[in-house]
């Protein structure tokens, strides 16, 4: 199945400033990765004729990033599934590039989430709302799973969190930088057992936004095109209750399905960016995807394995443990791995890097999308 | 009080009503698939399992098994620490719920708990369990 494999190209990264970011607000920061983005392909925004977000608080999301940035775009796309969203538009977009109906797609996203102060969640699910539950808690259930059930560790969780930590310690522009040992993680103030507060995400302000175009058009930008190989989403459960295994998210289904259309295997893989919500997140997905086997995670991250110098490269800026999370963080795995592929991630570069797994996850482990994307030497 | 007149029952109420009057009246009552035999939680028109809209409504045994759980931390002026776990019931079907009446940080997974029904008398009620089998 090629589906949409090498169909279209990213030709623009843009970030904004992230971290603390008072006086701007969300619609502010996406503009403003949105002009670092075009500046980057080389294109006016007024050439985007297709958008693809998401962005909370906002009435009629698309319509509003629309107006905001002067844009009457003839595809219009803001399916809502999360943080994975934006890995999600990768394949929309890449359609509608090879069908012709726009020419120059736009995935954009931006959060003042920590200047607001405003938290994440949707509206009370009736049948979980009596016991009052956080966005953490169920993480923190899928934890406590995954440990009865596989005999991980806190400390493999906290390795997890070191390694983001070595990681950002390599990007200037991570929130948090200072030196982190896995005795410090343990220590930290726990927040719904058995995750910790250095076990949770960061919650930053910041936005991202990402040019894409079909790729014969791809070679005409200023910077080496990255490809889409291939994309796929799935979906469990909806509330934490209705998950089917606490142990096994949809990426089980999602990453297989990339994989093939990408031709490539997780071996083939010089790079991961894995959605790092909390601690567990990356075991669950290491496993899920195919990395090492159901229940061998801990393992995995073990010793620095996913850190530098590790056996696998996961999340180099440092994710959404350490470099930033401002709410829906899909957007910032597609610019790390495209910076990655473009050979420009400076002190955190890995040489030669010409694959790329990123994998989405939105809700309480409830979507789950993942993307290969490749250099054009994957073609 | 009121001045307004109590609003006249619901000739065909849907299965989240059914549920909650049945909370109301004392019965913690679940479906169950009339095509396919699987137990559902929460109510629904549909059944998730097989699709069909054929389903009976039966009372829940109460009896079930703690599948996951976590302690949310909370400061003793918020209300302290409290459980937060889901239950598999005896028929099959998962519930976000709390374990009530012993410490949060003893309840642990796979431990045999008891459903009870809660809630303010002004306010839908709930189910919480009981540590310990029926």
């Amino acid at each position: 199945m090629s589906g949409i494999r090498g169909k279209a190209a990213i030709v623009g990264v843009g970030i904004s400033e992230h971290g603390e970011v008072p006086g701007w607000s969300h619609f502010e920061l996406m503009a403003q990765a949105v002009e670092r983005a075009c500046a980057d392909a080389g294109l006016k925004s007024k050439d985007i004729d297709g958008l693809f977000c998401a962005i909370t608080p906002a009435n009629l999301p698309v319509s509003m990033v629309s107006e905001y940035l002067g844009l009457q775009p003839k595809v219009l796309e803001g399916t809502m599934l999360g943080g994975s969203s934006f890995v999600n538009y990768l394949s929309w977009a890449a359609l509608a590039l090879d069908a012709g109906l726009c020419e120059v797609a736009l995935i954009t996203y931006g959060s003042n989430a920590r200047s607001s102060k405003r938290r994440p969640g949707g509206d009370p699910v009736p049948y979980e709302a009596p016991y009052a539950p956080r966005l953490v808690d169920g993480y923190a259930m899928a934890a406590a799973r995954h440990m009865h059930q596989y005999g991980t560790t806190r400390e493999h969780l906290a390795e997890v969190a070191v390694a983001a930590r070595k990681w950002a310690q390599l990007n200037p522009k991570a929130m948090m930088r200072d030196p982190l040992s896995i005795e410090d993680a343990l220590k930290s103030r726990m927040i719904a057992d058995p995750l910790t507060l250095l076990d949770c995400c960061l919650i930053t302000d910041g936005a991202g936004a990402i040019i894409m175009t079909r790729s014969d058009r791809a070679k005409d930008f200023p910077s080496k095109p990255v490809y889409v190989l291939g994309a796929a989403a799935e979906h469990s459960h909806m509330q934490i209750a209705q998950m089917p295994d606490m142990t096994v998210t949809a990426a089980a289904r999602s990453g297989p399905r990339s994989f093939d259309m990408a031709g490539l295997t997780p071996a083939d893989m010089d790079v991961a960016m894995l959605y790092d919500a909390f601690t567990i997140n990356t075991i669950l997905f290491l496993e899920d995807l195919g990395f090492c086997k159901k229940g061998e995670g801990g393992a995995f991250v073990a010793g620095g394995g996913i850190a530098p110098g590790g056996r696998l490269a996961v999340n180099t800026n440092g994710g959404g443990l350490s470099c930033l999370h401002p709410g829906m963080y899909g957007i910032f795995l597609i610019a790390e791995a495209a910076t990655q592929l473009r050979g420009t991630a400076g002190d955190r570069q890995i040489t030669g890097a010409k694959t790329a797994v990123i994998h989405g996850n939105g809700g309480t482990l409830s979507t789950q999308v993942t993307a290969v994307l490749g250099t054009a030497e994957t073609l | 009080m009121s001045d307004k007149p109590a609003p006249a029952p619901i000739a065909n109420p849907g299965p989240d009503l059914i549920y909650q009057d049945a909370l109301a009246a004392g019965t913690f009552k679940i479906q169950r698939c009339d095509a396919c035999q699987a137990h559902i939680f929460y109510p629904r028109h549909l059944c998730p399992n097989c699709g069909s809209a054929k389903i009976s409504w039966v009372a829940a045994s109460g009896k079930g098994t703690v599948y996951s759980t976590t302690m949310i931390r909370q400061r003793p002026e918020a209300g302290g620490n409290k459980n937060l776990c889901v239950v598999e019931l005896a028929e099959g079907p998962r519930l976000m719920s709390r374990v009530e009446g012993i410490p949060a940080e003893e309840v642990k997974i796979g431990m045999a708990v008891t459903a009870e029904i809660t809630g303010k008398d002004d306010e839908p009620k709930y189910i919480i369990f009981r540590a310990g089998a029926k």
